[in-house]
C-alpha cells in the first residue's frame, strides 16, 4: 500500500520525487506489470488469466460514463464457453416452486414482455483483490473488474409470474451455458432470494449499451441484479428455477461468502450461517479515472481530478477530496445522475501552485450513510475492497 | 525442450477442445524443475498456467498444499497422491515466495 509512504512524502513538504522514491512507490502501489491481450470481439484488455478468460478494463476505458462493450471486463470460472446460436437458444423456467414451467425463446422475450432499460454498475466481487495486503489467492484483479452500462431486457418477475411462483418459494436458481472441463467440477449455478428475483429492477438482459450482449458478457441473455456484485449476474442463461428450499450448490455454499456481520449490505438470510454469509450488495466506492498514481501534472495549470463513485443503489450523496493527508476534506462536484444503480461522475479542481508531490485522497459517501473506510476489512476471498483511494501526483 | 513441445501439444489439443478458446496461453513458460511437465499437464487440464504465476508471490508450501488439495477435493482434478506430492514439490520449489 502506498498510502503511508505517500503521506510521509506529503508531510515532508512537496519535494520532487527522486528516481528511487518513484521506483519504491511504483513497487508499493498498483503499478504492476500489466499485459494487454485481445479476446475476439474485444479491444485489448488487461489479461489476468487466459483460460478461463479473466480480463479487466484498463483505466483509460473507465473514463466514459458508459463503459464501451468492447472494453467491458470479462470474468469466468469455467473454461468451456459455447458460442450460442440465438435462433435455437431456449430458456427453461421451472423448479419446485414453479407451478406452470415454461420455455421461452429470445423472440418471446422481445415480443411478449415489457421491455425495460436501466443503467447499472456491474462489479466483480473480487475487484481489486490484487491490491490486498497481505496477498489473497485468486484472480489478481486491479481496479478494472467493473463497468457501467445501460442494460435492456425484461423483468425477471414478469417471466416468473407466467411460470406461477409458489407462495412458499424462497430462492431462484440461475444456470448458464458455460460448463466445466471436468464433469466432477461443480457447474456455475447461483441463487438469489425470491424477493430479489421479484424486484422490479432485476432483469433478464439481452442488450448492453444499445447492442446485443457481447459473447464474453453473456450472450444471448444474462441476469442483471442492480446493486449486487457480478457473481449473481449469470451469463448465457439457460435455466431459471424457482425453488422452495435453499440451493446448496458449491458456488453458494463454499464460495462468494464473507464473514457474517463483517460488512454492511442486505443479508441473504436463507444462505446465512453464524460464521459466513453470501456477499450481496456493492459497497460504497470510488475511482479516480483522470489520473493514475504517479502521473505528472503541470505546475500552475488548471487540472481537474475526475472519476466515478458508486454504491449498491442508495445513490451517492457526496464525494470528498483531501490533499493534506486526510486532515480536511472538500466536496467534489457531482455529475449527472444516471440512476441509482449507475456510477456518478465527479470532478475537483486541483491546486497545482506548489511544485512537488501532491497526495490526493478520495472518499465517497452513500445516501445510506456509509462512507469508504480507511482500512481494509480482511476476508479470506478478498472481496469488498473499497478503502479510500490515495494517489500521488507529481506537480512540476 | 521435449517437455516444452509436449506442453504445447497439450495446449493445442485443449484449445481445440474448448469452444471459444483463442491463441495466447501457449506463450506461458513455466520455470524449469522436476515435476514441471506433470504440473503443467494436470493444472492446464482446466485452467491456464498464469494462475500459478500470478499467485506465486504470496504462496508457500502450506498454501500450495491446500490449493492442490482443493483442486482435487472441490474441483475433481484427477490427480493421484503420488502426483500430488510431485506437483507440490515443484510448486513449492519454483512458485513460492518462500519454500
Amino acid at each position: 500500500m502506498a498510502s503511508r509512504r505517500d503521506l510521509l512524502l506529503a508531510a515532508a513538504g512537496g519535494w520532487l520525487l527522486g528516481g528511487t522514491a518513484r521506483r519504491a512507490l511504483a513497487a508499493d502501489a498498483d503499478q504492476r506489470q500489466d499485459s494487454l491481450a485481445t479476446l475476439p470481439g474485444k479491444k485489448p484488455l488487461i489479461r489476468r488469466t487466459w483460460r478461463p478468460p479473466n480480463f479487466e478494463t484498463p483505466l483509460a476505458d473507465l473514463v466514459p460514463a458508459f463503459t464501451p462493450n468492447e472494453a467491458f471486463f470479462v470474468r469466468y470460472h469455467l473454461a468451456v464457453i459455447p458460442e450460442i446460436d440465438v435462433d435455437t437458444w431456449r430458456l427453461k423456467i421451472g423448479g419446485s416452486g414453479a407451478q406452470k414451467p415454461l420455455v421461452v425463446t429470445l423472440r418471446d422475450l422481445k415480443h411478449d414482455y415489457k421491455r425495460v432499460t436501466l443503467t447499472a454498475v456491474n462489479q466483480c466481487s473480487g475487484n481489486r483483490r490484487g491490491l490486498f495486503t497481505p496477498h489473497v489467492p485468486g484472480v489478481q484483479w486491479g481496479y478494472g473488474a467493473i463497468g457501467n452500462a445501460e442494460w435492456s431486457g425484461v423483468r425477471l418477475r414478469d417471466v416468473l409470474n407466467r411460470a406461477g411462483v409458489a407462495a412458499n418459494a424462497v430462492e431462484v436458481v440461475l444456470n448458464g451455458a458455460d460448463v466445466p472441463v471436468l464433469p466432477a467440477t461443480p457447474d456455475f449455478l447461483k441463487s438469489i432470494p425470491i424477493e430479489r428475483a421479484l424486484d422490479e429492477n432485476t432483469l433478464i438482459a439481452f442488450e448492453m449499451n444499445g447492442h446485443a450482449l457481447p459473447h464474453w458478457n453473456g450472450a444471448p441473455a444474462r441476469l442483471v441484479v442492480p446493486g449486487w456484485t457480478g457473481t449473481y449476474w449469470v451469463k448465457h442463461l439457460t435455466e431459471i428455477r424457482v425453488e422452495t428450499a435453499p440451493f446448496d450448490g458449491f458456488w453458494m455454499k463454499s464460495d462468494y461468502r464473507i464473514p457474517t456481520g463483517a460488512f454492511p449490505g442486505v443479508r441473504f438470510k436463507t444462505q446465512e450461517t453464524p460464521e459466513t454469509t453470501p456477499i450481496t450488495e456493492i459497497l460504497v466506492n470510488s475511482l479516480v479515472t483522470s489520473h493514475a498514481s504517479l502521473a505528472r501534472v503541470k505546475h500552475g495549470a488548471k487540472v481537474e481530478l475526475a472519476g466515478k463513485a458508486w454504491d449498491g443503489g442508495a445513490r451517492i450523496a457526496a464525494v470528498e477530496i483531501s490533499t493534506d493527508g486526510r486532515l480536511s476534506w472538500q466536496a467534489a462536484t457531482l455529475g449527472r445522475d444516471l440512476g441509482r444503480f449507475a456510477w456518478r461522475e465527479f470532478q475537483y479542481r486541483l491546486d497545482t501552485s506548489k511544485p512537488g508531490a501532491l497526495v490526493v485522497a478520495v472518499r465517497a459517501r452513500s445516501g445510506d450513510g456509509t462512507t469508504q473506510p480507511d482500512k481494509l476489512t480482511a476476508n479470506p476471498a478478498g472481496y469488498h475492497h473499497n478503502i479510500v483511494q490515495t494517489l500521488t501526483l507529481e506537480v512540476g | 525442450m521435449r517437455g516444452a513441445l509436449a506442453d504445447m501439444a497439450l495446449w493445442a489439443a485443449l484449445a481445440g477442445a474448448c469452444a471459444g478458446a483463442f491463441a495466447g496461453e501457449e506463450t506461458i513458460q513455466l520455470h524449469d524443475g522436476s515435476g514441471r511437465e506433470l504440473t503443467a499437464a494436470r493444472c492446464a487440464t482446466c485452467h491456464s498456467l498464469d494462475y500459478l504465476q500470478s499467485n506465486a508471490p504470496a504462496m508457500d508450501r502450506n498454501t500450495w498444499q491446500k490449493t492442490v488439495q482443493k483442486m482435487r477435493d472441490r474441483f475433481g482434478a484427477p490427480i493421484t497422491d503420488q502426483e500430488a506430492q510431485q506437483i507440490l514439490d515443484y510448486l513449492a520449489g519454483s512458485y513460492a515466495a518462500k519454500p
